[in-house]
């Protein structure tokens, strides 16, 4: 399917909210004091506006991540690596058997821009997406003052190790990253790094659990370890995901400390599939058949482990390579 | 209010649960201090694996063998404290092997680069071009990022919660 390159655009701005309606190819966007509405050719759907915008906010940050971006059961966005689908009800069996479902491809640079115009029009000042509900203001009400700093941050890629020359910085009181509350009961000290004359700077080691403490956003990685294409992502979670997220391949979850409840349902129909409990110590596979929705009680640390080859979302999509991590013989 | 963080040990853990109405090979749950509590020291026990790449679980007590790799490879302490010890490989020492740690015959010969002592939450840096020992007076936990290698040990069957 060709994708479609025509840019968002403005439809009108309500008179008593203050906020502005968009239209990207048939999609149409709408928010009012409490929920997003978004509509189709087909149809239409109605979603609370805190998890739109935490979902829309952090999809432009991951760049639409690896796959399926789910914001509810119903609207999402595919990454292709290239281009962007915008879908309504394709994943959810009931929209499929009415003929409701609608999808759209564009380059993902159009989508990019159509979420950043929508997020910036519909945030105000006091209310940050990226923080857990309990470290920001209410989305709800009428528009205000847009907010002028940067909507999207805290997804620092280290190409090779976090903290190396030329690498993103760990955070630190100096870059402006207080100790989270929920992590103020714990000691942070360095690992001790003693090297040999003539080999400064080739030994290196961080307090990885400091610079996750120090973070202030929630659900959203930072690259802190590379190997080959073996990407270890590390992010405070808290509240819930905002998205329930569909992976185009195998990723692996290592808990560091506290617990997240995931909800799995299956990828393409969303039927449950139950529950998985993770604490302090346990490592989980997310195979690539699934959706998967975390929910963190308290503010917690979680390694991610993906594997970052090229193309292998194509491998997987052709059943070339099954849909789950190890082959137990 | 007050936050009470959780975190693990070998002495003392807590294992999550996973309730599916599906096949749990799939999602091969363990538990890195349960792993390393039936481990020998020094056992590179693959919790993850990604096609080429993995993570092992190792217990570490004692002084290990040396290691090294054809690439870089990073190690998270999860309990106890680590002592990494480096040496420098002349280019024709380095492993030429496709991936993961091979363990050295003995010391290698080359000139000593350094040490870094690391504790829980230590992230450190196991360079290419470097071989490495780990060294731990009382017994603690890493994870290994690194790639499938010949001291990559799998049993899935033993360490993964399969009913």
């Amino acid at each position: 399917m060709d994708a479609i390159t025509t840019r968002i655009a403005a439809t009108g701005t309500d008179p008593d909210t203050g906020y502005t309606s968009y239209r990207l190819g048939g999609f149409e966007f709408t928010r009012d004091e409490y929920f997003a509405h978004v509509s189709w050719p087909k149809g239409s759907h109605i979603i609370e506006i805190d998890r739109f915008l935490r979902a829309m906010v952090r999809d432009i940050g991951w760049g639409f991540f690896y796959g399926w971006i789910f914001f509810d059961d119903i609207f999402g966005t595919t990454n292709h690596y290239g281009t962007v689908d915008l879908f309504a009800g394709a994943y959810d069996a009931g929209y499929k058997a009415k003929g409701l479902d609608h999808l759209e491809t564009f380059p993902a640079e159009v989508v990019k821009e159509a979420f950043e115009t929508i997020s910036q029009n519909w945030i105000n000042e006091g209310y940050d997406p990226l923080r857990a509900p309990l470290e920001t203001g209410s989305p709800l009400g009428p528009k205000t003052v847009e907010r002028t700093d940067e909507l999207v941050r805290g997804f620092a890629a280290a190409s090779r190790m976090l903290g190396l020359e030329g690498e993103p910085p760990v955070r630190s009181d100096a870059t402006g990253h207080p100790i989270n509350r929920a992590f103020a009961d714990l000691e942070f000290d360095r690992p001790e790094i003693e090297c040999e004359p003539g080999f400064e700077g080739q030994l290196h080691a961080i307090n990885l659990f400091d610079h996750i403490a120090r973070a202030d956003v929630t659900w959203n990685p930072s690259f802190t370890a590379v190997t080959g294409a073996s990407i270890c992502c590390v992010t405070s979670e808290e509240h819930m995901l905002p998205v329930i997220h569909g992976n185009d391949r195998n990723e692996w979850f290592v808990q560091l400390t506290d617990e997240i409840h995931w909800q799995i349902a299956d990828k393409n129909s969303g039927q449950p599939r139950g529950t998985i409990v993770m604490k302090a110590g346990d490592v989980c596979a997310m195979p690539a058949d699934i959706r998967h929705q975390g929910f963190s009680p308290k503010r917690s640390m979680l390694m991610v482990l993906e594997n970052g080859t090229p193309g292998l979302e194509k491998r997987y999509a052709s059943g070339e390579l099954k849909p789950y991590p190890v082959d137990f013989g | 209010m007050a936050y009470n963080t959780k975190v693990g040990s070998l002495d003392a853990y807590e294992k999550g649960s996973i309730e599916l109405a599906d096949d749990l090979r799939k999602y091969a749950f363990s538990n890195i201090y349960e792993v390393a509590g039936k481990s020998a020291p020094f056992e590179r026990v693959a919790v993850v694996q990604n096609l080429e790449y993995v993570a092992e679980t190792v217990r570490i007590e004692g002084d290990s063998p040396w290691y090294a790799a054809p690439h870089d490879e990073f190690a998270l302490v999860m309990d106890g404290e680590v002592t990494f010890r480096f040496v420098k490989l002349a280019d024709d020492q380095v492993p030429g092997h496709e991936g993961g740690a091979v363990r050295l015959g003995g010391v290698p010969n080359g000139p000593n680069m350094g040490r870094v002592t690391a504790r829980r939450g230590h992230q450190v840096l196991l360079p290419k071009g470097a071989a490495y020992q780990m060294s731990a007076a009382k017994p603690a936990v890493a994870i290994v990022q690194t790639r499938d290698g010949p001291e990559t040990v799998k049993r899935w069957s033993e360490i993964c919660t399969l009913a």
